[in-house]
């Protein structure tokens, strides 16, 4: 999926995939609960709807600003609900959202090691190996080597955090602001904010 | 608010059968509150089974040294880890 | 103490993290959005999908795919609730 590009997710009606079982099964559970008055077509449409509507963008906006406002990214640091909202962007469902700033000597990285927990609203649905066993695991106890492979080698002198979201918490990641970038204005610096630097296993990209 | 900011704290090492949210290689180890969330929030433990959550509880976010986390951990003396652990998951550390 | 299945941090594994990335599919959308659905009627809210999850054997748990859980736990909890009967969905499938 190209993130961040708008599909056209016409599905009138909803149809499944005729080779997966499962698919067929998943079609059956949705007509069963809407024909016992359950839920609804149009619950069913409007989940769809918002979920397909999601993307990194809106995170990537969120760190644009503050990476050309200091004070905005003070309340975004202090609560990014609140700061999401200023922006009229839609900070999700969670009551609480965090941003974690990277720094010169501090590099986050996000894991959900019981689930899945990710700001979806703001990043968009999470990459399948996000959701991945071997992620889960060894995002925590082996963070260095897993941004080894995904590209990142952080030195000795950076401190390595890793936040494993297990409450009601969404965790972002403010990554830091590339060299060679003052000429950029904050379109420009969203567009190398992308969704792996907010869940940490990136850098953004360059100029 | 039973912990502040900067207090050592101590995960419960108890079992517990059910649903709950305190990853085991968390169960037993010393953290530090690196702050106490605002508000408070349903507990999963009862909500999981058919219960409104209520009454709602206290959520840390807690650090651990990684390199007493994990045996061997391949990485930096100041690296750490952050998770959120509700209050009655929490014991003082002497 | 044994972890239980979704306990997974630390967890030993040798396996190198795969990073392909696959479009969601119609059935996962929809899955995705009866929970959502089924959470704003309060008849199946986060925690007991969680433990729905969280019942799967070991061995089901670690092949089924992300939304394949989800419709574990929905079945499970939607069974309990008495809102499925035992056998309706198998038969809604079959016709």
């Amino acid at each position: 999926m190209s993130h961040g590009d708008d599909h056209d997710h016409s599905h009138e009606p909803i149809t499944a995939d005729a080779e997966a079982p499962v698919a067929a099964r998943v079609q059956a559970l949705a007509d069963l609960l809407v024909e016992k008055g359950v839920v609804s077509r149009e619950d069913i449409r409007r989940g769809i709807d918002w979920l397909v509507s999601r993307s990194p963008s809106d995170g990537a906006r969120l760190v644009a600003r503050a990476w050309v406002d200091d004070a905005f990214k003070e309340r975004l640091l202090e609560d990014a609900r609140s700061a999401a909202l200023e922006l009229d962007l839609d900070p999700g469902p969670a009551p609480v959202v965090v941003a974690l700033e990277n720094t010169a000597d501090v590099h986050h990285l996000v894991v959900c090691t019981l689930c899945s927990c990710y700001p979806r609203a703001l990043l968009g649905p999470p990459p399948d190996w996000y959701k991945s066993l071997p992620y889960r695991s060894r995002a925590v106890s082996d963070p260095r080597g897993v941004l080894r492979e995904f590209g990142v080698e952080l030195g000795e002198d950076t401190e390595l955090r890793v936040v494993d979201s297990t409450a009601d918490m969404r965790y972002l990641v403010v990554p830091r602001r590339p060299d060679g970038t003052e000429h950029l204005d904050e379109d420009g610096l969203a567009q190398l904010v992308t969704r792996d630097s907010m869940i940490g296993v990136a850098q953004p990209g360059a100029a | 608010m039973r912990f502040a900011a900067g207090q050592a704290v101590r995960v419960s090492a108890r079992s517990h059968p059910g649903h709950h949210r305190t990853p085991g290689y968390v169960k037993g180890k010393r953290g530090i509150v690196e702050r106490a969330h605002v508000g408070e929030f349903t507990n999963p433990e009862t909500r999981a089974y058919d219960d409104d959550g209520t009454p709602e509880l206290r959520l840390y976010l807690v650090r651990f040294d990684q390199t007493e986390l994990w045996p061997g951990y391949a990485g930096a003396e100041e690296d750490y880890l952050l998770t959120d652990v509700f209050e009655h998951w929490l014991e003082e550390d002497a | 103490m044994e972890r239980a299945v979704h306990d997974r941090g630390g967890s030993p594994t040798d396996a190198p993290i795969d990073r392909t990335e696959h479009d969601l599919a119609d059935w996962e959308l929809t899955m995705d959005a009866l929970v959502g659905a089924l959470g704003e009627t309060g008849l199946m809210n986060v925690d007991e999908l969680r433990r729905g999850i969280e019942s799967m054997p070991r061995e089901e748990y670690e092949t089924a795919t992300y939304y394949e859980r989800w419709l574990f736990a929905a079945e499970k909890i939607l069974g309990e609730k008495g809102i499925l009967a035992p056998g309706e969905l198998d038969l809604r499938v079959a016709t």
